[in-house]
């Protein structure tokens, strides 16, 4: 199964991976072929099969509502890439946010 | 509401929908062990797992649990022994792991329900679920960049989310008041909008009365106050109406109410599905709630303000409004509880809550402060009641009491007797004096008889000064009506 | 020699004075700058931290101060598991350079009990890779032969190990990436059951399927490192909360009475001859020593790799949602902020990655997930069940660990073809059960052959008891990678 490029566009942004034109192509087909061997499990039957997460089976386990002492601002900050003071700095918003 | 909104109403019904968050009141953060704290400097609370840093996993704080559960057994929701956190999909500054914890297929809680109080009665609003999850950073847009401050990125919220049955701005309001005062009641929140621990947005749309189909929504954000989500509601409501009635159609988006302006713009098309990709975050195993913890919860669990709404009217036969009044904050409530349980038995509910609404509050309210900082305790106040019930002194009197003991401190019986001001209701006394008064006002007792009804006031004050106001005021009018002849 | 020392040796000869750490890591540090230019095992090396932690151990030996349990043990980390103050890249370029604030829980696990860290291995980038091809730094060799690969995505380490260039490794295993490389480079590698080992630290690949474990020359070796390694971590909530046994009363032990269970599924026709003859021989060996083979069935085999690959890349493409430029690591700037995200991790993220990344994405979008992620954790149920079933019928389950040696460096030329070298090991990781690969022979080209062993969870032991058994039978002694035999 092929995938059609405008789908991997969609799904390069979700990701928000930039892809060169060849890198598009490319992943059409490869991720194609990859696809294409998830056919079989369409066919097992997973009625009344509970998804597996543990082979141990275990619960949550709860922390106490205890404070640790946090990084300081500036260990917070040493390894941004670019910095204001004691923030992060990004490129603004487009207008309409998520 | 204006006349052209009252006349699109009556073909036109709006349905709204709620999404409420809620900042769960914990000293450390849902997943992070970082503390919580409103107006720190910024990105001052932050660990390696706040920060997302590669190989962090986040650990689920027990208080957080805890309080959810509150909000849960109060609004009567079913609860989930086994919920699970999922992970919500989406690029922004101020989530640094690119997606949120919070619960999708498997929330902790489902199909409770809040009442509201609306015109006296009581309207109950479903909702579909009560969800953890955790709070994301602040975004600041400065000119051409934005700063980000990952402090409050992980605080534990809850969000609430009503059915769409709410058909008016009013109600919208009524019940995001009503969940704010049950959140401070169940002590969970402190749920300050200002700074942000409570937030709203609505989903609204309209249709014609009488269809059962909803209309196209649109989502309004950027709602902090009760006062601007009746008039964004009420806005978008109109805003709505006056596209379907032109013969337009309404776009579903998400909008963002502007206070200023008095209106709301869109932000980017909704259709823009951000696809979330929901999935179960396999950090966490599933959230266990056993019957030791739901026990715990039960038992520590206040009378919630509606039960005591009713209870107040039935019990105590207070008025609705003295009764709403009563509930809208647990002090209040508890104040009166205890003003009820101090006292003796002679006196009713409504004259405790009427002591307490005047004079209490009244004093209060005068000098800014709450009812838990009232210095007066229940005790005294009930034991001032009594006094003037039970005739020791007058309500005059007791008044005057009220405002020194509320001053001092001082026990009011204490007060009464070193001022000697108890009550005289002695006939034999009392005749005496107004005898003595009718005899010395002769002109007036003249034009009393005559008909001049208001000159009984006069003989009612001279009594009071030559009592200092002392005269028992019934059996002085008593004893003035048979001593005037009428 | 002093290179190939196992950490029994190590650990007398330092305690006794027999050599000084100083002298040892210098020795090591020699020697990988003869071997590793060749090599390329390493992507860091901490001449200075080492140093520095040898000389406080010299330091605390003299004083007579207690020493750990693998003092002065020379050990290298792969480059995904997170070093406090040592530079960390998960051999990707989007960590370029990356210095944590915090050690994994394994290091410091390691550090307390006296090991010395040399540096941090390569390795495919994320761990996406079976041949460590796919680091974005730099190639390496297998040492048995440097035309060809030597397996990942714990290539690095294996090379380490193998080559004398550290005493043991610590390496991750999400589908077979400390099993596959250790049996391409003839060395021992365990992956524990999940949740044996903190993950707190650990770059997440694939969360329901990572964890950590020894990659050594010999398998008692391996028992002494998973002895400091195991444990309960309240920082990392998918840990067991099961006691931890003494992997070293396994060692020494015999195989009388072991039911050894060989599923068909595992020697069908794509097996090389050689390596199916070097399994055989350890078969034999087992049972001559008075073990039992017993034929078994583990029917959803072949649904193992479309499972792995569509929860790996699922949980991947979540995990790296975190990298993008803004709170660490490389960034790509631009004026937009969109355009920022996509082009720093279109830069930053290697073919591969960006390769699981988009699959991991299609497989979440709703619609899609009921068909794909779903249904995949459902057949990984059904694998377990297989397993849950044949371990009634015997105590470990015995398979080539890969279907040929070594192939040459750039002969996988889809990717799909890389996916089938983990074929044998991914069930392990789905089913979450312990593995270990043992060495048991050479090709006819002088290549080694891996032996895998599955066991029943929390069953390490019986996998150290039996892997061991085979390295004295079959396994290689002391032959050594040519070029690295002194």
């Amino acid at each position: 199964m092929a995938l059609e490029r405008k789908e991997v566009e969609e799904i390069a942004l979700l990701a928000r991976l930039h892809l060169e034109p060849d890198e598009l192509e490319r992943m059409q087909s490869e991720l194609g072929a990859i696809l294409e061997h998830f056919g079989a499990l369409a066919q097992v039957d997973t009625t009344d099969v509970a998804p597996m997460t543990h082979a141990v089976p275990k619960d949550m386990q709860l922390r106490a509502d205890e404070p640790q002492p946090s990084l300081s601002a500036s260990e917070a900050l040493a390894a941004a890439p670019k910095r204001e003071g004691d923030l992060f700095v990004v490129p603004a918003i487009i207008s309409g946010e998520p | 509401m204006t006349t052209e909104l009252e006349r699109m109403l009556e073909t036109w019904e709006p349905v709204i929908g709620l999404e409420i968050h809620v900042q769960l009141k914990t000293r450390s953060k849902a997943f992070s062990p970082s503390a919580c704290e409103f107006g720190a400097p910024p990105n001052s609370l932050t660990d390696p797992l706040v920060l997302g840093l590669p190989g962090t996993l986040p650990v689920f704080n027990r208080a957080a649990l805890e309080l959810a559960l509150r909000l849960g057994v109060a609004t009567e929701s079913q609860i989930r022994a086994r919920s699970r956190f999922a992970r919500k999909h989406y690029f922004y500054p101020d989530l640094p792991k690119g997606y949120q914890i919070s619960q999708y297929d498997e929330p902790l809680c489902e199909n409770g329900h809040i009442d509201i109080i609306a015109d006296g009665a009581i309207k109950r609003v479903k909702l579909q679920r009560i969800h953890l999850e955790e709070d994301a950073g602040k975004n600041t847009h400065v000119g051409a960049v934005s700063h980000v401050d990952l402090n409050r990125a992980g605080v534990p919220l809850v969000e609430v989310v009503t059915s769409p049955e709410l058909h008016s701005a009013g109600d919208a309001a009524e019940l995001m008041r009503s969940l704010h005062r049950l959140v401070r009641w169940l002590d969970i929140s402190e749920a300050d909008m200002e700074k942000g621990q409570l937030r709203c947005d609505a989903n609204v749309s309209v249709r014609i009365r009488g269809e059962d189909r909803l209309g196209t929504r649109t989502e309004l954000k950027n709602i902090n106050s009760f006062r601007f989500v009746q008039n964004a509601v009420e806005n978008e409501i109109l805003r709505q109406i006056r596209i379907v009635e032109s013969g337009g159609r309404v776009t579903r988006e998400t909008r963002l109410w502007d206070a200023n302006l008095g209106q709301s713009a869109s932000m980017r098309s909704k259709e823009e599905a951000n696809d979330y990709r929901y999935f179960p975050d396999p950090d966490l195993p599933p959230l266990v709630v056993d019957g030791a913890m739901m026990g715990g919860i039960l038992r520590s669990l206040p009378e919630l303000p509606v039960a005591r709404f009713e209870r107040y009217q039935r019990a105590h036969g207070l008025s609705a409004d003295d009764a709403r009044l009563l509930v809208s904050e647990r002090g209040l409530a508890e104040y009166f509880d205890a003003l009820v349980a101090a006292h003796p038995g002679s006196s009713s509910g409504r004259t405790l809550a009427n002591w307490m609404l005047t004079e209490l509050l009244g004093a209060l309210n005068a000098e800014g402060k709450s009812i838990e900082d009232s210095a007066m305790p229940p005790a005294t106040l009930a034991a001032l009641v009594e006094l003037v019930q039970n005739g020791t002194i007058s309500g005059k009197i007791g008044k005057e009491i009220f405002e020194e003991s509320y001053k001092t401190g001082e026990a009011p019986l204490a007060i009464v007797d070193r001022r000697g001001v108890r009550q005289i209701s002695d006939e034999h006394l009392l005749g005496e004096v107004v005898d003595r008064v009718v005899a010395a006002n002769p002109k007036q007792a003249e034009g009393y008889r005559a008909g001049k009804d208001q000159l009984f006031g006069f003989f009612v004050g001279q009594v009071m000064k030559e009592t200092q106001g002392r005269a028992n005021p019934v059996v002085t009018s008593d004893l003035l009506r048979k001593r005037l002849g009428r | 020699m002093t290179a190939y020392w196992s950490i029994a040796d190590t650990v007398r000869n330092i305690v006794s004075g027999e050599i000084t750490a100083t002298v040892l890591v210098e020795t090591m540090l020699d020697r990988i700058g003869k071997l590793d230019d060749k090599l390329g095992a390493y992507l860091t090396i901490d001449k200075a931290g080492a140093l520095g932690q040898a000389a406080a151990i010299d330091q605390k030996r003299k004083a007579g101060q207690p020493l750990g349990a693998l003092v002065g043990v020379p050990i290298s980390l792969k480059d995904n598991l997170v070093t406090k103050d040592l530079v960390t890249t998960a051999a990707s370029k989007i960590l370029d350079g990356w210095v944590p604030p915090y050690d994994a829980t394994v290091v410091a696990k390691l550090r307390a009990a006296g090991a010395i860290i040399l540096g941090k291995t390569n390795m495919d980038e994320f761990g996406m890779g079976s041949s460590t091809e796919r680091s974005a730094y730099q190639p390496t060799k297998n040492p048995w032969d440097t035309a060809r690969v030597p397996g990942g995505s714990s290539g690095g380490s294996a090379v380490a190990v193998a080559a004398g260039m550290c005493v043991g490794s610590l390496g991750t295993d999400t589908g077979g990436s400390i099993r596959q490389p250790a049996a391409f480079c003839g060395t021992v590698g365990l992956k524990p059951t999940y949740g044996r080992v903190s993950r707190w630290g650990v770059i997440a690949f694939a969360s329901s399927l990572d964890q950590v474990g020894p990659i050594t020359r010999t398998v008692a070796d391996a028992a002494a490192l998973l002895q400091v390694i195991c444990g309960h971590d309240p920082r990392d909530a998918t840990s067991l909360d099961t006691p931890v046994p003494s992997f070293r009363e396994a060692l020494g032990g015999d195989v009388k009475g072991l039911r050894i269970g060989i599923p068909a599924e595992y020697f069908g026709g794509d097996i090389d001859p050689q390596i199916r003859a070097a399994i055989e021989r350890a078969v034999a060996a087992l049972v001559e020593r008075g073990a039992d083979t017993v034929d078994i069935n583990l029917p959803h085999t072949e649904l193992a790799l479309p499972a792995y690959y569509l929860v790996a890349p699922a949980e991947a493409s979540s995990n790296l949602s975190r990298y993008d430029g803004i709170r660490y690591g490389k960034r790509v700037d631009a004026t937009d902020l969109l355009e920022m995200y996509s082009k720093t991790r279109g830069a930053g993220f290697g073919p591969e990655v960006k390769r699981r990344i988009m699959l991991g994405t299609y497989a979440l979008r709703s619609g899609y997930y009921d068909a794909y992620y779903r249904k995949a954790q459902q057949i990984r149920a059904l694998i377990k069940k297989d397993f849950d079933k044949a371990f009634r019928f015997c105590d470990v389950v015995l398979t080539p660990t890969t279907p040929t040696a070594a192939f040459e460096i750039g002969a996988k030329a889809t990717p799909f073809e890389m996916y089938l070298a983990d074929i044998f090991t991914l069930s392990c990781n789905l089913a979450g059960l312990p593995g270990i690969s043992v060495p048991c022979g050479l090709t006819d080209n002088n290549l080694p052959v891996g032996v895998q062993l599955l066991g029943k969870p929390l069953d390490e032991a019986t996998l150290l008891r039996a892997g061991q058994v085979i390295e004295s039978a079959v396994g290689l002694g002391d032959r050594r990678p040519p070029g690295a035999a002194s």
